[in-house]
């Protein structure tokens, strides 16, 4: 038997696992997705990233980016220190890519804001 | 001196969801933002999880805050950022507002206020920590507004007191960024933010959350170099000989909340001690009538989502009073009348079937009475005669006429043959 808290929602559900592999079984979840996660962390712990890249612009330095879908969590300081040897020099957009699937691992860091557009 | 129906304080999300609500039941709007850009702490707020209720989406912070700008854009709403309130004067019919910006003082006339101001950090003094007042000591929204705007790491190896949502996620993003966080420490015996920032922020990223304890005493002259923690009590009083010492080069404070009031203090509206904001009704209105307030200014929220949704209320609740209150212009009437009654049309009001009463002044044959809007006819009527001691009548369509607050309504009699 294992607990866990789930972190999908502000509702933190406290989770109980029993059983392993395909017959574990879920108790706690208010929803689905607290059984999903469950299973998650059990096989392969996911988790996201947000957090800022440089840019070129000194009135505006950093950019907030986040991955486009979770990560594996033992990949998580991988990914930041791929984030951390780019430079955005283009005004990008509020969901474009600032690097394509970084790592191989079929997720994109993305911006979360526009406000490289709004600079004069 | 301007005017408007609605002046919003605080571009951040109450303040956004206010204004753009309060256009959207018809009032004219303008909103004033310290700050160079709208969408107030989310900007900094670059972590996901807002808007889980109101979009059934996780978005980062400024995620959230640029879904409410766009749409503040789109509305057309009148804004002033890098603009800051210095007072208020209550007037007969609504407010001054007194602005400084670049471009100087101003003021403008509204007829109701949304006090949407968010709210502000406790700091080290408030929570009595004795000591040196050296470099290195922040608020968490000052470390997060180091790192995630301008870029800059405020600590290499720090200590956190207090166990708030921003703490917590303060801890989680100066690790990322390559600080060492030595550790969270909570006077109460139990931890203040949510169970699943324990787990994400701390225990993903083995950092020790230390309950029933505080720093007594930081050290250092031009920069932090250690603080002294100690155990508390269950009165969260420190408990002597529990002293260590910790060398680190900052210390980040997520202590508490406060409700920022002073303009609605000032104006003598009032507070609840408990939400230490304002008491109001279920129309968001304060003691004071015309005065809303909404989001963390109203009390302090633990979702962004319910923070907007105040806002809503606040300024669709505003903008109604408005209408609720009299918008009049005057019916002026020329020489050749006697009186005319009504005297004046509230334009917020139904007015397609006004009984307009009147006399002429003299006795007048082979005339025709007209209404002018702007000096242009958009009412006439002929009569063989027109004898004061006769009381007319009509019923007339005022609401067709597109009146405005600046249009002119004359009645007049013209006199073919005055024989």
């Amino acid at each position: 038997m294992r607990e866990l808290v789930c972190i999908v929602c502000p509702r933190g559900c406290s989770l109980t696992i029993e059983g392993e592999g395909e017959g574990i079984s879920v108790s706690g979840n208010f929803c689905k997705k607290g059984k999903d996660f469950a299973v998650s962390e059990m096989t392969e712990p996911k988790r996201t990233i947000c957090t800022t890249v440089k840019t070129a612009y000194p009135q505006c330095p950093v950019l907030p980016v986040k991955v486009s879908a979770d990560i594996p969590k033992d990949k998580i300081f991988e990914v930041m220190a791929e984030i951390n040897k780019i430079t955005v020099n283009k005004k990008i957009a509020r969901g474009d890519a600032v690097i394509e699937n970084v790592l191989g691992l079929n997720v994109d860091v993305i911006a979360t804001s526009s406000m490289l557009l709004k600079l004069d | 001196m301007k005017s408007y129906d609605v002046v919003v304080i605080g571009g951040g999300p109450a303040g956004l969801a206010a204004a753009i609500s309060a256009k959207q039941n018809g009032a004219s709007v303008l909103l004033v933002e310290r700050e160079a850009r709208l969408g107030g702490i989310l900007k900094q707020c670059i972590h996901d999880g807002f808007g889980l209720v109101r979009f059934k989406e996780k978005l980062s912070g400024p995620e959230y805050a640029e879904r409410f700008t766009e749409l503040f854009e789109e509305e057309k709403i009148d804004s002033l950022t890098l603009t800051f309130v210095t007072r208020i004067e209550k007037e007969k019919d609504g407010f001054r507002v007194v602005l400084v910006n670049r471009n100087g003082v101003e003021a403008v006339f509204t007829k109701a206020l949304v006090l949407a101001t968010g709210c502000r950090e406790r700091t080290a003094k408030q929570v009595m920590i004795h000591g040196t007042r050296p470099s290195g000591v922040f608020t968490a929204g000052t470390a997060q507004h180091f790192t995630n705007l301008l870029g800059v790491m405020p600590a290499k190896k720090c200590v956190i007191l207090g166990s708030g949502d921003i703490g917590l996620i303060m801890a989680r993003r100066l690790t990322l960024e390559g600080a060492e966080v030595l550790g969270v420490y909570e006077a109460k015996s139990t931890p203040s933010g949510l169970t699943r920032n324990i787990h994400q922020c701390l225990n993903d990223y083995n950092i020790p959350l230390h309950l029933s304890h505080t720093v007594t005493r930081v050290f250092g002259e031009d920069r932090l170099t250690a603080v002294e923690i100690s155990r508390v009590d269950e009165r969260m009083t420190p408990i002597e000989g529990t002293e260590t010492i910790i060398e680190c080069d900052a210390l980040i404070l997520s202590v508490g909340l406060i409700p920022e009031n002073e303009l609605a203090e000032a104006l003598s509206v009032k507070l609840d001690p408990r939400t230490k904001g304002p008491a109001v009704n279920g129309q968001l209105m304060t003691s004071i009538d015309g005065i809303f307030s909404c989001g963390n200014a109203l009390h302090v929220n633990d979702l962004v989502d319910y923070v907007s949704e105040s806002g809503e209320i606040a300024g669709k609740n505003a903008a109604l009073y408005c209408k609720a209150q009299r918008k009049e212009i005057d019916i002026s009437i020329s020489d050749k009348l006697l009186y005319a009654v009504p005297q004046k049309l509230d334009l917020n009001k139904d007015n397609s079937k006004t009984t307009l009463y009147f006399r002429s002044r003299d006795v007048l044959n082979g005339c025709t009475f007209t209404i002018k809007k702007d000096g242009e006819p958009v009412f006439s009527k002929k009569y063989a005669f027109l004898r004061p001691p006769e009381m007319e009548n009509l019923l007339i369509d005022f609401s067709s006429m597109s009146l405005n607050e600046n249009s002119k309504i004359e009645l007049d009699i013209e006199v073919k043959n005055n024989a």
